[in-house]
């Protein structure tokens, strides 16, 4: 296991290296840069600032005075927020970004699970097929519909919950969790529908039942191990979208979170803020594949048995 | 009154091709401590009969039309679910064919052991487990309290199918029902088996219900027998009647289908005076190595001797059957000279060529004179490609003819293995298991091959069809005078079937010799005990046999 982990962490260092560089070639080839402006700004000016941010150096040299700068933890300052430093920008929208996928993945976990896993007892029947088309329906509608949709229904017409903000009143934070979870809640579904019913099919299932165990005891104790293995491997990639993709429900509910520094970035051409992001949401979405994966091998003794004296 | 009374069952599958109907009037009845044996071919209904009585049948499609099961005093066919639960792995237990996959592989033993025991009464954790452990010492696994916190794949098949015994037995039950018990499991395990079934029904004289495709197992465990095919029986009486007094002709067939004798003199091999062998194997080492799970290399000196230095030498035309049980090494023999693995010393020679030096384009043309029968037909066969697209490919991998040609030699294949031309556009899925094991073997000798390598090929096969695989395979190799080697675990059928015989135990091969001399006068132990295990299809014979048993260390 020990192996397993160390390997994958030394993958990891060149996955990252080639995401930086890409990133940092992509937004130098985009034209523009942080301090083109509508407005006209003397030339002179704009001279003193390159000189100041390393931008007159050619490229190349820009990129190994950052990478000199990311290997000793300084991603720099950013470039449109003036007199923060990128990690600062990080540390200040990450921990709600955070907050909202915890919730969401919650939510998800619990509605795509249970919807699932009634679906999966009775196959081809209307307990399979209400669920199912629910979450096709969640699967099919963006969050940008679902988002507003349920503003209107909660927020304006029955006047339940608050239209927008985190924090800030009880209760805001119920519908942009909710938003973001339902579209993960329907993925979760689906795959628990079907691991579900591979092991439901499987012989010791059959024996569970000939020693006369309840339906529930068959279900939570012989069938969600086995039948959860794909939710599981799907939760690394899920919980890292969750966090790079909250900026679509992070704008519609005016939440200070890293999304929406991430797009707002892309769009000033704030390079090191780009590329501080970037490399952030790539170490996670590493890691989350990382722990999915641990958590899979965890949970299958055979696997467990053979990453620990091969593999 | 007996124990259980089955009146007039009928079963029906409601399928959406129709009414099948799987159970028509079975009828019989149990008295405590008493074994029935149901025999009969896949499809019978003897497994689906046994399903319903514990409503283990998925329903729909499966339908319980009329019938009845009375139980002490109460219908087992007509309980609630809730009241049937509390029947079911509690006073009747049941266990099932395949040991590998009925016990769940996320659960450690003690977990699954003690649950019927904790469904079922109110008992406390430490008292279901204590009663779990006496359960595996009483079935035999060594070290009960250590294992009981195991994980099954930590056991083999025959470890396991004891602790589905000992699961079955945890609570006392009155009826064991055993479905196959010990189809899935190495002949001299089956024996051990065999064994302690017999020996716990004597000391807790339980009832048994066994079903079974395999005469010679029913032969010494059953008291009375039900013979069934297509959902009828067909025959029921005491053992005795059923082997000795036979009247029906189904079950004089399938009796007459055990491969019980030599090979039929017609197809007796007779070499001519000074024939050079045309297969040779020249100390054929084939080992894999252990990986110790380092970070680096990972590699060890040790290593897992598979094949561990085999030598022998086939004559044209001649027959060899390779007998052992799993893990002994015979299946990577066979995919050594088939070069599917990479062999680590030695060398093969056929027709001249040491097939061990070959490689790239080279080998691609050699594979025409070697080819292989896979054991299971219902896997092997690609299910997306018609038998056409099967059975040409074979051929126009190798060679290049016109379509004409290539339709005109499928067409032939097909016939020499008795299958109609016209059936050439259907899919896999539409055939027989027996049907598709032809196809394969079809699919094999499409290219005229010099040695045709059969794993296992009828093991998957209800006794009958087995019958008229092996006939065919005899027929077709004398035909066309190729060289087989015959792998498998059944040794009837290789007295049937082979010239020689090599008996292979843990890499090596222990015994080598004509079929007859090896049959008739064993050498060695290992043989002696493998011959002793095997059951035979009469009761008399079967409740006499003698075992001759082994240690690793006697053999070693």
């Amino acid at each position: 296991m020990i192996k397993f982990i160390f390997i994958r962490l030394l993958q990891a260092i060149p996955v990252l290296l080639i995401v930086m560089t890409i990133t940092f070639v992509l937004i130098h080839a985009a034209p523009g840069g942080p301090f083109s402006a509508e407005r006209a700004v003397p030339p002179e000016v704009i001279e003193a600032l390159n000189a100041q941010y390393n931008l007159d150096d050619p490229v190349h040299v820009q990129f190994f005075i950052y990478l000199n700068n990311v290997l000793h933890g300084d991603f720099g300052p950013s470039f449109k927020y003036t007199g923060r430093s990128v990690t600062e920008v990080i540390a200040a929208g990450m921990p709600i970004t955070f907050e909202l996928g915890l919730y969401a993945m919650l939510i998800a976990l619990i509605l795509g699970i249970s919807a699932g896993v009634i679906a999966s007892l009775k196959p081809n029947t209307m307990q399979d097929y209400v669920p199912m088309s629910l979450a096709m329906t969640g699967i099919c509608l963006p969050t940008f519909v679902m988002g507003p949709l349920m503003v209107l229904v909660f927020a304006i017409w029955l006047d339940w919950l608050p239209v927008s903000g985190w924090g800030y009143i009880p209760g805001d934070k119920i519908l942009p969790s909710l938003t973001l979870g339902f579209a993960y809640a329907a993925y979760i579904a689906r795959l628990s529908r079907g691991g579900m019913l591979e092991i439901l099919s499987q012989d010791f299932i059959r024996t569970a039942r000939a020693k006369g165990l309840s339906t529930a005891a068959i279900v939570f104790r012989h069938a969600l191990r086995g039948g959860m293995q794909p939710v599981v491997s799907f939760m690394g990639p899920a919980l890292a979208g969750l966090l790079s993709g909250s900026f679509v429900v992070e704008t519609i509910f005016q939440i200070p979170g890293m999304g929406r520094y991430f797009v707002q970035a892309a769009f000033n051409r704030d390079y090191t803020l780009i590329l501080g992001t970037t490399i952030f949401f790539a170490t996670l979405i590493i890691i989350f594949n990382l722990l999915a994966d641990i958590v899979t091998v965890w949970l299958n003794p055979r696997l467990r048995d053979s990453s620990n004296s091969s593999n | 009154m007996a124990l259980l009374t089955v009146k007039d069952l009928h079963i029906h599958f409601h399928t959406r091709n129709g009414i099948v109907k799987a159970v028509n009037g079975v009828e019989f009845s149990l008295e405590k401590g008493e074994t029935l044996g149901i025999v009969g071919e896949s499809g019978s209904g003897k497994t689906v009969c046994c399903y319903s009585l514990l409503g283990l049948l998925p329903t729909p499609p499966a339908r319980i039309e009329s019938g009845s099961a009375m139980f002490e005093g109460n219908d087992l066919l007509n309980m609630s679910e809730q009241d049937l639960r509390k029947i079911r792995g509690n006073r009747i237990a049941m266990i099932f064919q395949d040991p590998m996959t009925s016990l769940n592989p996320f659960m450690k033993l003690g977990e699954q052991l003690t649950e019927p025991l904790t469904t079922h009464n109110d008992i406390s954790k430490q008292e279901a487990r204590k009663r779990a452990i006496a359960a595996m010492q009483e079935v035999g696994i060594p070290e009960p309290e250590r294992r009981i916190d195991c994980y099954p794949h930590e056991f083999s098949g025959g470890m396991r199918q004891r602790v589905m015994i000992a699961m079955a037995l945890v609570t006392e039950p009155d009826i064991l029902i055993a479905d196959e018990p010990t189809t899935a499991l190495d002949v001299t395990i089956q024996a051990q088996i065999l064994d302690l079934i017999k020996k716990l029904q004597r000391e807790r004289s339980i009832s048994v219900i066994f079903i079974s495709h395999d005469l010679g197992v029913i032969a010494g465990c059953a008291d009375k027998i039900i013979v069934m095919h297509e959902g009828n029986i067909v025959e029921s009486g005491t053992t005795d009647e059923i082997y000795y007094q036979t009247k029906h002709d189904y079950t004089k067939k399938l009796l007459n289908a055990i491969p019980s004798s030599a090979k039929p003199e017609s197809a007796v091999f007779h070499a001519e005076e000074g024939s050079e062998p045309i297969f040779k194997i020249d100390g054929l080492l084939t080992h894999f190595p252990i990986s110790d799970g380092g970070v680096f290399s990972g590699k060890t000196d040790e290593c897992c001797k598979a094949v561990d230095d085999v030598s022998l030498q086939l004559l044209e035309g001649e027959t060899l059957g390779l007998v052992g049980e799993s893990g002994c090494g015979k299946s990577t023999m066979a995919k050594s000279i088939m070069r599917l693995v990479d062999i680590t010393a030695g060398s093969i020679t056929l027709n001249g060529k040491d097939l061990t030096r070959l490689e790239g384009e080279e080998l691609k043309t050699a594979r025409a004179e070697f080819q292989m029968v896979f054991q299971d037909p219902y896997a092997s066969l690609n299910p997306r490609m018609t038998v056409y697209d099967l059975l040409a490919e074979a051929i126009y991998v190798q060679k290049n003819c016109s379509k004409d040609e290539l339709l005109k030699q499928v067409v032939s294949l097909m016939d020499d293995v008795g299958l109609p031309a016209k059936a050439i556009r259907k899919y896999p899925h539409e055939f027989s298991g027996g049907q598709r094991q032809r196809i394969a073997i079809a699919r094999a000798l499409a290219l005229k091959p010099r040695l045709l390598i059969a794993d296992e090929p009828v093991s998957a096969l209800d006794v009958t069809i087995q019958a008229q695989i092996l006939d065919l395979l005899l027929e077709l190799v004398k035909k066309y005078q190729i060289t087989m080697i015959f792998i498998s675990h059944d040794l009837s059928v290789v007295r049937y079937l082979t010239d020689r015989t090599a008996v292979m135990y843990g890499g090596k091969i222990v015994e080598y010799g004509n079929t007859e001399d090896v049959f008739n006068n064993p050498q060695h132990l290992y043989t002696k005990s493998l011959l002793s295990a095997i059951p035979i299809a009469d009761p008399n014979k079967e409740r006499t046999r003698q075992r001759v048993a082994y240690t690793a260390d006697q053999i070693a």
